[in-house]
């Protein structure tokens, strides 16, 4: 795994996941800018999978291969699945969960890494 | 008054627990859902026999955490209790596997979410059922509408 990429796509979210709280102190229900964030982040994460295909194509492997596979396709679901859920109630509380899945982004890309590295399966 | 039946306990005086907060509480919840749930899959299909009871103990943890989240993001009261029992269940199981892997180390080898009181987690398996007990008792179904 490409470690700066990684560590790209962690800060990025986690800049979102700063956004969505600031727009929840601000009581602010989620609107268009922040959804183009998250839409901006999972674009990077499909970069991030399309990587992961291509090193396991060309015959790399991870230490673990299945829970390697879990943690590629949860950082996948957890901005859609969060949005659904957020925009399902128009508040603050909307804006507060996409917050906590942007949160969740950098720690699955940092387990990704680690079971990619072997370090801790 | 259309009829003389006591007021609606459903009513807009009590909030329904996947609502306002509850909305992320039950957020956080569905994370450590799937988590937990992928976790203790992996450990039992792969290497169950190296510790049955802490990845006995996972699963558990994981039913628990989907019962919770089920339950949270469901209204009524029959699905409030479940609510109720499952966060219950949840914070007695952080405090007594937090506890037992910290005073006997060598019976919890490879780490539940429970470990350490959920140390590896940031502690949030310590806080959410604390979080999770507190918003029932503000959306409690019996809590007299002021």
């Amino acid at each position: 795994m490409i470690t700066e990429f990684a560590i790209a796509v962690a800060l990025c979210a986690l800049a979102v996941a700063v956004w969505s709280f600031v727009l929840v102190a601000r009581n602010r229900a989620p609107r268009r800018p922040l959804l183009i964030g998250l839409a901006l982040v999972e674009a990077l994460l499909i970069v991030q999978m399309v990587i992961a295909a291509v090193l396991l194509i060309s015959g790399e492997r991870p230490a673990s291969m299945v829970t390697f596979l879990a943690y590629l396709v949860g950082s996948l679901l957890v901005l859609p699945l969060g949005t659904v859920w957020a925009l399902a109630e128009r508040s603050r509380s909307g804006t507060a969960v996409l917050g906590v899945a942007c949160v969740t982004v950098p720690v699955l890309v940092l387990r990704l890494h680690e079971v990619w590295s072997g370090s801790g399966a | 008054m259309p009829d003389g039946t006591a007021p609606s306990r459903e009513g807009s005086d009590v909030p329904a627990t996947a609502s306002g907060p509850g909305r992320v509480l039950v957020a956080v919840y569905a994370i450590f859902a799937v988590g937990a749930t992928s976790r203790a899959g992996v450990q039992i299909a792969t290497r169950f026999g190296e510790a049955p009871i802490p990845y006995a103990l996972s699963a558990f943890a994981a039913v628990v955490y989907v019962l919770a989240t089920v339950a949270l993001a469901r209204s009524g009261t029959a699905w409030w209790r479940v609510a109720l029992a499952a966060c219950t269940v949840e914070l007695v199981g952080v405090l007594t596997v937090g506890t037992l892997s910290v005073v006997d180390a060598a019976a919890f080898p490879d780490a539940t979410v429970w470990s350490t009181f959920g140390r590896g987690y940031l502690f949030i398996p310590l806080v959410l059922p604390v979080l999770g007990l507190l918003w029932l008792r503000r959306t409690s179904p019996t809590r007299t509408p002021r």
